[in-house]
């Protein structure tokens, strides 16, 4: 492990993303993950490698596709309302089957919304966005140590099964500085990609890189093809932590900043005598179902922590079946709940279970 | 004895005939017969007043003449 | 005797399913030829685009990307980014180049990326049936303008060529015809320029080529060439909208 050094973390992903080998970046500014790209305009020719800043969104994700189609690691980053515009990019990459990493540090909507942080996204990462069945894999940092982790292996992860990866961040995480410490990935060889398009030389079939199949029996076989892919994933890919799960009695759900929060109302909570925990999924793509599953096992209820108006809290109710409760407790339009709020919140739903 | 010669391949004529309009010696007319795709496809109708000019083949958007000269 | 005239390598030996007549035959020749004129075919990629055109992928002995709608200048700028020894070219029409996609072509253009556009104008949507295009002419019926275009509602036709041609950076910007023999011969030098522009001197080069839709123009291939000389080359002139300073 190298130096700790203390950065931001919309810098921090773009260092990241460099030591996790990222050739091209392409991307236009949005607030509020304008650093990203201007770290890299100035880190990559450094380095020698391509920083482009594209005409719009749609540019960048199409840039991106090329870009991956050619066999190279490349990244685009934005906020919601340009992962809005990247939707149909999306789809043509998974449907393609290229390698590629979105970053996503979201803000408040519908619309133009607000700049400040929202995690109202989760339906567009994770439940499509882009027209198709396709499956993108979210990573949920809720540190900014966590953001370069996950960042590295979101590039792993999109070479390894040829399909998008996001980092779904947010307005807060991309802007608060903790200190971080980066990997030593110099001795990491990066995987061969033969079906990259690098020039017909003889010595392969073409390469083509496509979507189109009009041929309806083909386009099946191809989507029972990702899907079988994404079964794959979903089987060797769910992260998750917990905190304090074992004797709760009520357990919060809650993903990125929210997380966070959650933990500190945890533990003011616990030292007013009340037993709660926190189930923290890592990967909103596969959700980690089935650990959550048996948290509902025992006898307790469950609180979704999101700042939406109910996106993650559909995932949670599907996992448990809804054999326990699951209360909802949010703020949007860019406000951050404060742990007092999550702790009064915690306090409402114990109450008519108190026994002690 | 012609200059030149085209070889058509009749089963990728298209039958759109604009060969037939480009040829300056004009001895390329539409077969009466149907080919493969369902086309009346063209042919050579005077072959020894062929001079190798290639127009037909410049033309032809299905790559179907190859033309032979001396 | 000997061979003077085949099928180019670069051209896949394969039927297509272009309409008899299309025009797309020949411009996808003259780019063959081009390719295999300057032996670049094994560092060759080609980027399809959403037209009549999307199955070229399967009608080159090249490797080969399919972009989305309009997208083919922003795809053509991350390969050739990715792999700045390749030599890349998009193949456009009309809707994608001229409607959707001004965007991407007008910022590639911009940013003078070292690509090849061929950009096939053919007055019309093709594949989807013969809709009213950017570049439809004043008065054309087509299935969404059963009356005419009507200019005070929707505009004159757009002149990508001289549009593009007041951009900087680009090196040859060309507009070429392959309704005779004569203009075959000068698309295919004008297109064959446009890949020299990238392959010796890094630059932007774009070739728009006035093509037909005999099929959705409701004429022969024969009448449609006829056409195309009547009523688009007196609105879109030939010639050359910018030239280099100097080609190796």
């Amino acid at each position: 492990m190298s130096e700790k050094l203390l950065m931001k973390g919309n810098e921090a992903l773009a260092e990241a993303a460099l030591k996790a080998g990222c050739q091209l970046y392409f991307a236009y500014p949005i607030t509020p993950q304008s650093e990203i790209p201007e770290y890299l305009a100035r880190r990559m020719p450094e380095l020698g490698r391509v920083f482009l800043q594209a005409e719009s969104e749609i540019s960048a994700i199409n840039m991106v596709f090329g870009a991956a189609g050619a066999g190279a690691r490349v990244m685009t980053s934005s906020s919601s309302p340009g992962i809005s515009l990247k939707q149909e990019g999306i789809s043509y990459i998974a449907g393609a089957e290229l390698p590629c990493v979105i970053v996503n540090m979201s803000r408040g909507g519908p619309g133009l919304g607000g700049i400040q942080p929202a995690q109202s996204d989760y339906f567009q990462a994770t439940k499509g966005g882009g027209h198709g069945d396709y499956r993108l894999i979210v990573l949920a940092p809720s540190s900014v140590q966590e953001i370069v982790d996950l960042t590295i292996l979101a590039f792993d992860l999109a070479d390894k099964y040829r399909n998008p990866v996001m980092i779904m961040g947010d307005g807060l995480l991309g802007q608060m500085m903790e200190p971080v410490s980066f990997p030593d990935r110099s001795d990491v060889e990066l995987p061969e990609k033969p079906w990259a398009t690098t020039g017909y030389k003889g010595d392969r079939p073409r390469n083509v890189i496509k979507s189109l199949e009009l041929l309806p029996e083909r386009l099946e076989a191809h989507n029972l093809k990702l899907q079988e892919k994404y079964a794959d994933i979903a089987a060797t890919q769910k992260r998750s932590e917990e905190y304090l799960t074992d004797d709760a009695e009520i357990i919060l759900v809650a993903y990125g900043t929210v997380a966070r929060i959650c933990r500190s109302a945890i533990d003011m909570a616990r030292k007013k005598g009340i037993k709660a925990g926190l189930f923290r999924p890592i990967t909103l793509w596969p959700f980690p179902d089935k650990t959550l599953a048996s948290l509902a096992d025992k006898e307790r209820v469950f609180l979704t922590v999101e700042m939406s108006c109910g996106q993650m809290v559909e995932d949670v109710k599907l996992a448990i079946e809804c054999r326990r409760p699951v209360y909802f407790f949010s703020r949007v339009g860019g406000i951050v709940p404060s742990p007092e709020e999550v702790l009064a919140e915690i306090e409402k739903r114990v109450a008519g279970r108190c026994n002690a | 004895m012609a200059r030149g010669k085209v070889v058509f391949n009749e089963d990728r004529c298209k039958g759109c005939a604009l060969c037939t309009t480009v040829c300056p010696t004009k001895i390329l007319g539409m077969s009466e017969k149907i080919n493969k795709l369902g086309h009346h496809p063209a042919e050579v109708k005077e072959p020894d007043k062929c001079t190798g000019c290639a127009t037909c083949a410049l033309i032809c958007p299905d790559c179907v003449i190859q033309v032979y000269r001396e | 005797m000997k061979l003077v005239f085949d099928r180019p390598r670069a051209l896949a030996d394969v039927q297509t399913h272009y309409c008899p007549g299309c025009t797309h035959g020949i411009i996808h020749r003259l780019v063959a030829e081009a390719i295999d004129e300057l032996e670049v075919a094994d560092r060759t990629i080609g980027v399809a685009s959403v037209g009549c055109s999307a199955l070229n992928t399967k009608y080159f002995n090249l490797d080969y990307q399919e972009a989305a709608h309009g997208r083919a200048p922003a795809v053509a700028t991350g390969i050739k980014r990715a792999l700045p020894d390749s030599v890349v070219y998009t193949y456009q029409g009309d809707g994608d180049l001229a409607s959707i996609g001004t965007a991407e072509i007008v910022h590639a253009a911009n940013r003078g990326e070292a690509i090849t556009v061929i950009y096939v104008n053919n007055a019309i949507y093709g594949m989807t049936g013969g809709q009213m295009a950017p570049t439809t002419m004043p008065g054309q019926k087509t299935s969404t303008s059963p009356y005419g275009r009507d200019v005070e509602l929707v505009g004159y036709p757009i002149r990508m060529a001289e549009l593009l041609s007041t951009l900087v950076a680009p090196q040859y910007i060309v507009r070429v015809a392959v309704n005779s023999p004569a203009n075959i011969r000068k698309a295919k030098r004008a297109i064959k320029k446009a890949f020299e522009i990238q392959v010796n001197n890094n630059g932007f080069a774009l070739v728009e080529v006035l093509s037909t839709c005999p099929t959705n123009w409701g004429l022969s291939p024969e009448k449609a060439l006829e056409w195309l000389e009547e009523n688009m080359i007196p609105y879109y002139p030939l010639g050359e909208y910018k030239v280099p300073e100097e080609v190796e």
